[in-house]
């Protein structure tokens, strides 16, 4: 369970969070809705632990452990995943090296045992094949020349390989046409269960056609002011934040 | 085990210092008195007891070395050097030449194997070829010959070479065995009097490694020396010369480490490659010379000559090189492209960190027509390193329809350190091509998170992109050497960040 108590963060001395409380239970998925400029990739990016983003108050915690205490691959093999709104380039890695080296040391740091290059490659496979991506994403440089959406599929991959316990989706569906929007609802909804929970942060109602949310919240000025069942999506769409604010 | 998580272990089991191949041998040695004259001169080569050429030889590149003066046009700072302050021979004390492995000091044998240089053939014959993406854990074959201080100690290998016909082994044994090819080619692409510290190294050069491939043989194995620098206050004057004759290859890799030592020590070596019609010459090296401590003291100072001359039509000559380690390197393994259609390649990885310095580059003359050479240069630094690429592409008026390809990429970690490029084009032919390009970039802040949110600690993260950064260069490596190489890139930057 990620319990999240008056968090309030800043950014260059700027208070973007002003005090959010959220509880997403283990084994649910919460989806995050706002206007630009509101806070969604913010509390990513604190729930992440990125550098520039400075905790001021409140708590966090996942499973009992306080997360913001952690260093960012600590999060990671605690079972954070944060699905990127704009995935980054590595020049000359491979997606595979990439993902195995990721995969390994999360195991590694959990006290697992690490997987050689043919177990990857077979799990790999595996996962590629469920979401419909062809091998070849495999020995690419990590997003190097990728599409919008294989970008955005890349995620999805990394996300079905290092099965987090918990995944922060940060506006994945911009820039995706419907196929691929498709694809990546599939791959959140395949790991859907009882050990899985997801924050899926949104601008729009589409997404969630495919990923039906537990529970919708609307952040707005750094703090949630409404939540509500996944109805509450398409009254936003239907009305708009600034209705939604005045009723609030 | 995969190169990726050998690299990660690797770097968890690195000591405090960073530079694992630090420690010192504690073998009895001979040493000649400290100091640079005649006599010395005389007293190498009698030690080796060469013919009266060879003397002549070197007594000429000394009267050379003595009207030159030290180059001062690299962008490199270091002390003067007392060049009367230092060792010039010193060697394992043993009775006569050892006849085989077993008649080897043992703890010379154990020195090897402390720093993973198989000399025992069957230990590294049962190697099988790694199967998928990543090499595995076997070894190839790989014939080593051993270099400690100013000797050759151990080659491996030759028997089977033999066979081939394939001449492997010491310079000072080749001296004595194969004395005709030796006079024939030594100092040909590499001449006594070159530049000063070639002079210096062909007065007092002490082994080395000689390689004869006669005509149309492939060489079956990779062939490898390993130089070791061990004794203190001793200067490594060592001489290689490679000869590939007509339609035959051979691939050959050199790697060297030295213990911590707050003195600097010199390292003047000079490499000299032949290659006739249809042959070609790949030579790899990682350089992994103690690089001094985080404030600078110590570390080697690696003033190398390498030159390879594409003397046969449509023949090719490659270099490759990992330079990771060294106070000082200063280096510029060249080409000069006669033969028609005749190729030369230079892939280069060099990384400062700290206090070091590296000024290093290539030189490619096209002389012959339709002569092609590229040039993939990748400078990493770190810390107060400085890092310089300095090249010269030289087309001459008859190498028509000849081409270059420069590429040259900096990345900089951190804001003390430098990258600097110094591309040097000549071209006296209108029908010619040269084509430069240049990048200067930085890890990004995002990479690093990126990377991190995925579970990656910031140094496994900065390894992972330096070496995606130099993977052009590193695919060329033999395979044995590629994951070697991986786990130093992210060594020897370890501490650069955070």
């Amino acid at each position: 369970m990620l319990k999240i108590e008056g968090l309030t963060a800043e950014v260059e001395g700027k208070q973007i969070l002003k005090g959010i409380d959220l509880e997403v239970p283990t084994g649910e998925v919460h989806a995050i809705m706002g206007p630009n400029g509101s806070g969604k990739s913010t509390l990513s990016y604190v729930l992440s632990g990125r550098e520039g983003y400075e905790v001021t108050g409140g708590t966090a915690t996942f499973n009992g452990q306080d997360i913001l205490a952690m260093e960012p691959e600590e999060r990671a093999a605690a079972g954070l995943f944060l699905a990127f709104q704009y995935p980054v380039e590595l020049p000359g890695v491979g997606n595979a090296t990439f993902l195995r080296t990721a995969l390994n040391a999360q195991r590694k740091a959990r006290g697992e045992s690490e997987l050689d290059a043919m177990q990857f490659l077979k799990l790999a496979r595996e996962r590629m094949k469920a979401l419909a991506m062809p091998e070849d994403m495999l020995k690419r440089g990590v997003n190097v020349g990728f599409s919008g959406g294989e970008k955005k599929r890349n995620e999805i991959l990394q996300m079905a390989l290092l099965k987090p316990s918990l995944a922060i989706l940060d506006e994945t569906d911009s820039g995706l046409d419907i196929d691929a929007l498709k694809i990546v609802a599939d791959g959140v909804n395949a790991m859907r269960g009882p050990g899985f929970s997801a924050l899926v942060i949104t601008h729009y109602q589409r997404l969630l056609d495919y990923i039906v949310p537990d529970r919708v919240h609307v952040l707005m000025g750094g703090r949630i002011v409404k939540s509500g069942g996944p109805d509450l999506a398409k009254e936003l769409e239907a009305q708009g934040y600034a209705a939604v604010q005045a009723a609030a | 085990m995969p190169a990726v998580t050998e690299t990660i272990e690797t770097v968890q089991s690195v000591t405090e210092s960073g530079y694992k191949w630090g420690f010192e041998t504690d073998i009895e040695m001979e040493f000649a008195p400290k100091g640079l004259n005649e006599e010395i001169v005389r007293f190498i080569s009698a030690k080796k007891n060469e013919p009266e050429w060879l003397l002549e030889w070197r007594l000429r590149a000394f009267a050379a070395w003595k009207a030159m003066e030290e180059p001062r046009w690299a962008a490199v700072k270091y002390p003067p050097i007392d060049y009367q302050d230092s060792y010039y021979y010193a060697a394992p004390k043993q009775k006569k030449a050892p006849k085989s492995l077993d008649e080897v000091d043992p703890e010379l044998l154990r020195t090897y194997e402390k720093l993973g240089i198989p000399l025992r053939e069957q230990a590294i014959l049962a190697g099988v070829e790694g199967a998928g993406e990543t090499p595995a854990e076997g070894r190839m074959p790989v014939a080593v010959d051993a270099v400690f201080d100013s000797v050759s100690v151990a080659t491996t290998f030759k028997d089977r070479l033999e066979k081939e016909g394939i001449v492997f082994c010491s310079i000072s044994e080749a001296v004595q065995t194969h004395p005709e090819l030796v006079r024939k080619y030594l100092g040909t692409v590499v001449p006594q009097g070159d530049n000063f510290f070639a002079a210096l190294n062909s007065a007092v050069f002490t082994d080395g490694s000689f390689v004869y491939i006669p005509k149309g043989v492939r060489c079956p194995m990779e062939l490898s020396t390993y130089f070791r620098i061990n004794a203190k206050s001793t200067g490594q004057f060592e001489r290689t010369l490679i000869v590939a004759d007509e339609g035959s290859y051979v691939s050959y890799l050199e790697g060297c480490t030295a213990p911590m030592r707050d003195e600097n020590q010199l390292h003047a070596a000079v490499v000299e490659l032949v290659a006739m019609d249809d042959a070609t010459i790949k030579y790899s090296t990682v350089q992994n010379w103690y690089p001094g401590d985080a404030e600078g003291r110590g570390g080697i100072y690696n003033f190398v000559t390498k030159r390879g001359a594409c003397r046969g039509a449509r023949s090719k000559i490659s270099w490759t090189q990992v330079e990771t380690g060294s106070a000082i390197t200063w280096k510029y393994p060249s080409c000069i492209l006669q033969g028609e259609d005749s190729v030369g390649e230079f892939y280069s990885v060099a990384i400062t960190n700290n206090y070091q310095q590296a000024d290093t580059g290539t030189k490619m003359f096209h002389i012959g027509p339709r002569t092609k050479s590229t040039i993939v240069s990748k400078g990493i630094s770190a810390g107060h390193g400085q890092n310089t690429y300095r090249g010269l592409v030289r087309i001459g008026a008859k190498a028509h329809g000849a081409r270059n390809f420069t590429q040259c990429d900096s990345l900089l970690i951190g804001d003390l350190c430098g990258a600097h490029t110094v591309p040097y084009i000549e071209n006296r032919c209108l029908s010619a091509k040269v084509e430069h390009e240049a990048t200067t970039s930085r890890i990004a802040e995002d990479q690093l998170f990126y990377c991190r949110q995925r579970g990656l600690t910031e140094e496994e993260a900065v390894g992972l992109i330096v070496n995606g950064f130099c993977r052009e260069v590193l695919k060329e490596l033999p395979m044995e050497f590629a994951v070697e190489a991986q786990k130093l890139l992210q060594i020897s930057l370890e501490g650069s960040v955070g």
